[in-house]
């Protein structure tokens, strides 16, 4: 009762009073004039950065949500298509299948490696300064500097018929298994999936590790003076630990997953079949083969809303208190 | 002790196992490139003679001289151009007082998500009415613009943490913004500059989706891209393939080695920041 009295009467004085607000709003206008006139020099230099941005990024993003909204071939006039392009989207398995797929491969682009990555950091870091430590730090990381596209070569031919895997096999004793790996309609995805596996496990080795050097030793004696075996130190101190780190390396995997390009157009340009056809890749042959400029900006959407949706919460996660 | 000592080689396995997975895919590169060429080598076989003339082949068959002039000219257009309009975009959002500085900050971060695939297709039609398809600018221009959230959300957390009685000091003895930049700001960032000049070089080395959309000419393309081309045409030449593909990666494994401290502390500071 008393709460309401008082906004109201607060909000009620406001406007009665016209000799200070007057003076109130004249002070306020001239401040804002000072602070734009002191934040000039500021605001031309994040101009440039900000005009190649507005151009070839915002520009182009408001233009593919536009185009979604067409039926054009790229060369004759658009015709408007209203939400067409987007139901064709979710009915068409030809265009959904792409998604599916690499809802799949987050599996291999982000969890494996996430795994691998974790357990790797937890080795090297009980190894110290050792040497082994630091050439493996080193070697984990090198698939992540080479362009995907080298990865992509690479594993075509370790995968073939006649490959280094498949070599292997038969040393082992599991030559009923061989096969032309990204061929087949069965492995062809998973097969996909190991190489973006071998391209991401070291930048999660090198995000934990980071994590964990962070972590005060005296917390690892205590957890041992305690009785804790290496899993159970593992999941009590470590894992707790390295929680930000944790959500950026699922983050950029996932997000890798989703936009996986440069592997799949070198290594099966999307088949056999539509088997390892992914949103990025159908994109490209949707708009500048098949000419459906409309189609391809409305999964060109859809690809950057999902990536929005599976990013937005993670994104809570890792946020931590001593953020600015 | 007993068992610290089984963990510890049970690491050290493992360790190896892991490091041996992420070699063998080079080691079957580089021994296939040394087969004959035309050959279909098998698997990890060593040849019976060392082709080292491959290298040179898939040099000249590739052109690679052209290629390399083309890398570079995309290179030193988006670089240079990046790491400064960055920089002042940095300096400006981290150190002074910018009206609107948080949306502009949220308006940059915004775009660190993006895939590229989800802008290609008005960036190909906005290329074209340019009239800059097929030539280096069509890589250059959107490459930079690509490059700012990652580039001046690195910047800004860099000039977040410089001191303002650095710049209150400066300012006493008369400087103004820009001399405060160049003067002050700039020699103190040589790190956090480099550190970002390295990042790029890689990034624009292995761009590999603007360069085939926007660039139908192998030879004007980044070198990501024109192995893309290579793939195509020796499909069946695998000897001469991984030659190429070997002289393509090879100079971002160097840069990596050489700059490994930069390079990692940069992708990690920037990924967590982000």
């Amino acid at each position: 009762m008393s709460t309401t009295w008082s906004t109201t009467d607060k909000a009620s004085s406001h406007p009665s009073a016209p000799g200070p607000s007057d003076d109130l709003r004249r002070k306020r206008r001239a401040d804002k004039v000072r602070r734009l006139r002191t934040g000039l020099p500021g605001l031309l230099l994040v101009a440039p950065a900000l005009a190649f941005y507005g151009v070839f990024v915002l520009r182009p993003l408001v233009a593919t949500v536009q185009y979604s909204f067409y039926e054009w071939n790229g060369i004759s006039t658009a015709t408007w298509a209203g939400v067409d392009n987007y139901v064709r989207l979710l009915t068409d398995p030809d265009l959904l299948g792409p998604i599916v797929n690499a809802l799949q491969l987050i599996i291999y682009f982000s969890f494996v490696p996430v795994v691998f990555g974790v357990i790797a950091a937890a080795i090297i870091r009980k190894m110290g300064a050792s040497r082994l430590a630091g050439i493996s730090r080193t070697v984990l990381f090198l698939p992540q500097v080479i362009p995907l596209v080298a990865a992509g070569i690479m594993w075509t031919w370790l995968l073939a018929t006649d490959g280094a895997v498949n070599q292997f096999m038969r040393v082992i004793g599991l030559d009923g298994l061989t096969r032309a790996w990204l061929g087949d309609f069965d492995t062809a995805l998973p097969a996909v999936g190991v190489i973006g596996a071998w391209v991401n496990v070291g930048l999660c080795m090198l995000l934990m590790l980071a994590g964990m050097t962070k972590v005060d030793p005296s917390l690892y004696e205590a957890a041992r003076l305690d009785g804790a075996g290496p899993i159970r130190e593992f999941v009590s101190v470590t894992l707790p630990a390295v929680r930000q780190e944790l959500g950026v390396a699922i983050i950029i995997t996932v997000i890798s997953a989703l936009r996986s390009f440069d592997i799949i157009f070198i290594s099966t340009q999307g088949g056999p079949g539509s088997s390892t056809m992914v949103p990025g890749l159908e994109i490209y042959y949707l708009a500048f083969f098949e000419r459906e400029i409309g189609q391809a900006s409305a999964l060109a959407v859809a690809l950057t809303v999902l990536v929005l949706i599976v990013v937005l919460p993670l994104n809570r996660l890792t946020r931590s208190d001593s953020d600015s | 002790m007993n068992t610290t000592a089984r963990e510890l080689w049970t690491g050290r396995i493992l360790l190896i196992v892991v490091m041996a997975v992420t070699i063998v895919p080079f080691v079957s590169l580089f021994i296939t490139a040394l087969h004959p060429p035309g050959t279909y080598p098998p698997g990890l076989a060593l040849p019976e003679e060392f082709h080292w003339n491959n290298f040179l082949l898939a040099f000249d068959a590739a052109n690679m001289g052209a290629l390399l002039q083309s890398s570079f000219i995309i290179e030193l257009g988006v670089v240079p151009i990046a790491i400064l309009i960055a920089t002042l975009a940095g300096f400006a959002l981290g150190h002074l007082n910018v009206p609107f500085k948080r949306t502009l900050f949220i308006i940059f971060v915004l775009g660190l998500t993006l895939p590229f695939e989800g802008i290609i297709v008005p960036l190909y039609y906005q290329m074209r009415d340019y009239g800059l398809l097929n030539t280096q600018l069509a890589i250059i221009l959107p490459l930079i613009g690509l490059f700012m959230p990652f580039a001046v959300m690195w910047m800004r957390a860099h000039f977040v943490n410089m001191p303002q009685e650095l710049s209150e000091a400066a300012r006493m003895d008369g400087a103004s913004t820009w001399q405060l930049f160049w003067r002050v700001h700039v020699p103190l960032s040589r790190p956090a500059i480099a550190s970002l000049a390295i990042l790029l070089f890689l990034w624009t080395w292995n761009q590999f989706l603007l360069a085939i959309v926007l660039v139908d000419d192998p030879e004007k393309r980044t070198m990501a891209g024109a192995l893309g081309a290579f793939q195509g045409q020796w499909g069946t030449d695998i000897p001469l393939l991984c030659a190429g593909s070997l002289l393509i990666l090879t100079p971002t494994l160097i840069v990596f080695l050489v700059f490994q401290r930069q390079f990692v502390a940069a992708l990690l500071q920037g990924a967590v920041k982000g």
